[in-house]
């Protein structure tokens, strides 16, 4: 495949395209829907690229460990699962945020809990923005809208994990898996950054090591706090989203990921025939675009959550607004995907009530 | 001085600190061994280990070689991890017997059966050290720990796990041995399997693993001669020790 040429891709491809080509090095994961075709395109394609290691572990517990051991070599490392699958790898994660091992985690998340189904959903949320794992930690968590966004953000992951020495989540679905997209794709990485941290022997230098016991209480509250003030600087400089016909809008739907596409659809609908309706799309979802929100609400009196999980997306966005304009949640759990049809509808109804008050 | 021969001293490798192991107990001595033959097949430079959750976890503050932590029973993965990036490198794993035949169980199968380059020091005391003696998976029938007051009951906790005799039958294990450090001759024993099993290792042939039935007097409530005799009658009739396995190289 070329570069910077339109090539027809499948979600997973698409993901894992751009991560071989943003140098990862290194892939291991353990099978689950609805996510296989992602370890099968890296199997496939790490066998025909020079230097590159696959390998089907015994578990996702397995599978993130090892990534754990690749990323303290210093290489460019990724595993892939999906919601059951992710929830194990949760003390490896906790482990990774300890010692700031770079790392990307591609979590396509199925309806839960539990073992729940394989349809598309949004429920692991609170998880993936919250840390996940035990002790104060995040990751950065990265929800794309469509493919092409899935490869510049895949290929970006890595250099979020490099630069902030954090694991980076991306969060997509089942659609956004095995939908087809035109994307352009960038080109093999070569100049990919030293790390002089990463643990490799001795050689005829010091010996050095990486834990996260630390047994003084003011170590580990001294470690605690550096991890904080990364987290304020990745607050700082990395939230990003993107909005649809907000200038003139009186309800401005707050969406991502799948949500985001199906509330677009719903929102030109409405456009189309005169409702003042907008999208507000956060694409980081840790950090929250909060500042980028907030500076909406100057104008919009009135938001509505649309999430396909219950009541999670819609804490952050309240945070963001702190009170300063009014907060609805249309949840819709358990894989369900409404159609923008749906959508729109429940919008109008909404947007007429509100007029109504008004 | 003039006319006298230095005959022993402290490994190079061996960092000159003291250490927070009990009087008595067999991780310091394994600590000294690997210091000694990481010194003596000249691999420092390349060697790399990974410590464990369990009474060993601070293994970094003694040898001096690269370490990376890993989480309870993690190591071998992160070991795979490691070797795979770095395949010329000693890569070895340190782990106590709950760290390795409880709660890593899997891990530690599906390494050696994968036959990954990589040596597995396993620490078998029978208890959990660093927890404060509770059973372990290697805890012998009959045994009292703090979560056995009677006594291993087999009917109940299920009889001894012993894992040379598990490693032996996968593909991917080249060289399984089992010793104490009980004694002067054990203890050279033990040097020369770890030996052994790196040296397999540095010839890329597949997993190995080196099992050391290793003295805890505080948790077994025996001063430290009384636990050289448990290890002799208590657990050397159900860990029987010598080679379990050993590829035989074709000379070349
Ligand atoms: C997930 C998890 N569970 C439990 C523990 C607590 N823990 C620490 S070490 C250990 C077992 C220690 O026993 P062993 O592996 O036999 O090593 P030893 O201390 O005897 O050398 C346990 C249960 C932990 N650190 N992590």
């Amino acid at each position: 495949m070329k570069s910077n040429e339109k090539v027809l891709l499948r979600g997973s491809e698409a993901i894992g395209e751009a991560a071989l080509r943003a140098g990862c090095q290194c892939y291991f994961g353990y099978p689950i829907t609805p996510q296989n075709e992602l370890p099968e395109y890296m199997a496939r394609r790490m066998g025909e690229l020079p230097g590159r290691t696959f390998v089907q572990s015994e578990s996702e517990l397995a599978a993130i460990n090892m990534v754990y051991g690749a990323s303290a070599t210093g290489a460019r490392v990724m595993t892939s699962s999906s919601s059951p699958g992710v929830s194990l790898m949760q003390e490896g994660i906790s482990y990774l945020a300890a010692c700031e091992f770079p790392s990307v985690i591609v979590n396509i998340i199925r309806g839960g809990p539990g073992l729940g189904n394989i349809a598309p959903a949004q429920s692991d949320y609170f998880q993936a923005t919250r840390g996940g794992g035990h002790g104060d930690y995040r990751c950065i968590v990265l929800a794309p809208g469509f493919l092409q966004e899935s490869v510049d953000l895949t290929y970006r992951a890595f250099d979020l994990a490099d630069e902030y020495r954090i694991p980076v989540l991306i969060l997509g679905d089942g659609m956004m898996g095995q939908m087809m997209e035109p994307v352009v794709l960038p080109a093999f990485r070569e100049d990919l950054p030293k790390k002089e941290w990463a643990i490799t022997g001795a050689g005829k230098g010091k010996s050095r090591f990486i834990r996260s016991l630390l047994l003084d209480v003011h170590v580990e509250e001294s470690h605690n706090w550096k991890l904080y003030r990364k987290y304020q600087r990745i607050e700082r400089r990395e939230p990003r989203s993107d909005s649809y016909a907000v200038e003139d809008a009186e309800l401005v739907v707050v969406a991502y990921g799948t949500a985001a596409r199906i509330a677009k659809g719903a929102v030109r609908r409405l456009r189309a025939r005169g409702v003042k309706v907008g999208l507000f799309r956060p694409i980081t979802l840790w950090p929250f675009p909060a500042k980028a929100l907030a500076g909406l609400a100057e104008s919009v009196g009135r938001f509505l959550v649309f999430e396909m999980s219950m009541g999670q997306l819609v804490e952050d966005v309240k945070l963001a607004l702190n009170g300063k304009a009014e907060v609805e949640l249309y949840g819709r759990p358990g894989g369900v995907v409404v159609t923008p049809v749906e959508l729109s509808r429940i919008l109008s109804r909404r947007y007429n009530a509100m007029r109504h008050e008004a | 001085m003039k006319g006298m021969k230095k005959i022993i001293g402290r490994p190079k490798y061996l960092k000159d600190v003291p250490n927070h192991y009990c009087p008595g107990c067999g991780h310091s001595t394994i600590h000294r061994l690997l210091a000694e033959v990481i010194e003596e097949l000249d691999i420092r430079d390349r060697a790399i280990c990974i410590p464990p959750c369990g009474c060993a976890v601070l293994a970094y503050d003694y040898i001096d070689i690269d370490m990376v932590e890993a989480a309870h029973g993690r190591g071998t993965a992160v070991a795979t991890g490691m070797k795979r990036c770095l395949p010329d490198r000693v890569v070895f794993t340190y782990q106590g017997d709950g760290d390795l035949a409880a709660i890593g169980t899997a891990e530690l199968i599906h390494s050696a059966n994968r036959g990954e380059s990589i040596t597995t020091i396993f620490v078998n005391n029978g208890v959990y050290g660093m927890t404060g003696g509770q059973m372990a998976p290697t805890t012998v029938v009959g045994q009292k720990t703090t979560t056995t007051p009677k006594g291993r009951n087999p009917g109940v906790d299920g009889p001894p796990m012993k894992m040379c005799e598990f490693l032996a039958p996968l593909d991917g294990t080249v060289f399984l041995a089992r010793s104490t450090v009980h004694s002067p001759k054990q203890i050279k024993q033990t040097k020369k399997y770890i030996r052994q099993a790196f040296e397999s290792q540095l010839r890329d042939e597949g997993f190995s693993m080196v099992e050391i039935l290793s003295q805890c007097p505080s948790n077994w409530k025996l001063s430290p001669v009384e636990c050289c005799g448990w290890i002799e009658e208590g657990m050397i009739p159900q860990f029987p020790l010598g080679v379990y396995k050993q590829r035989q190289t074709e000379p070349s």
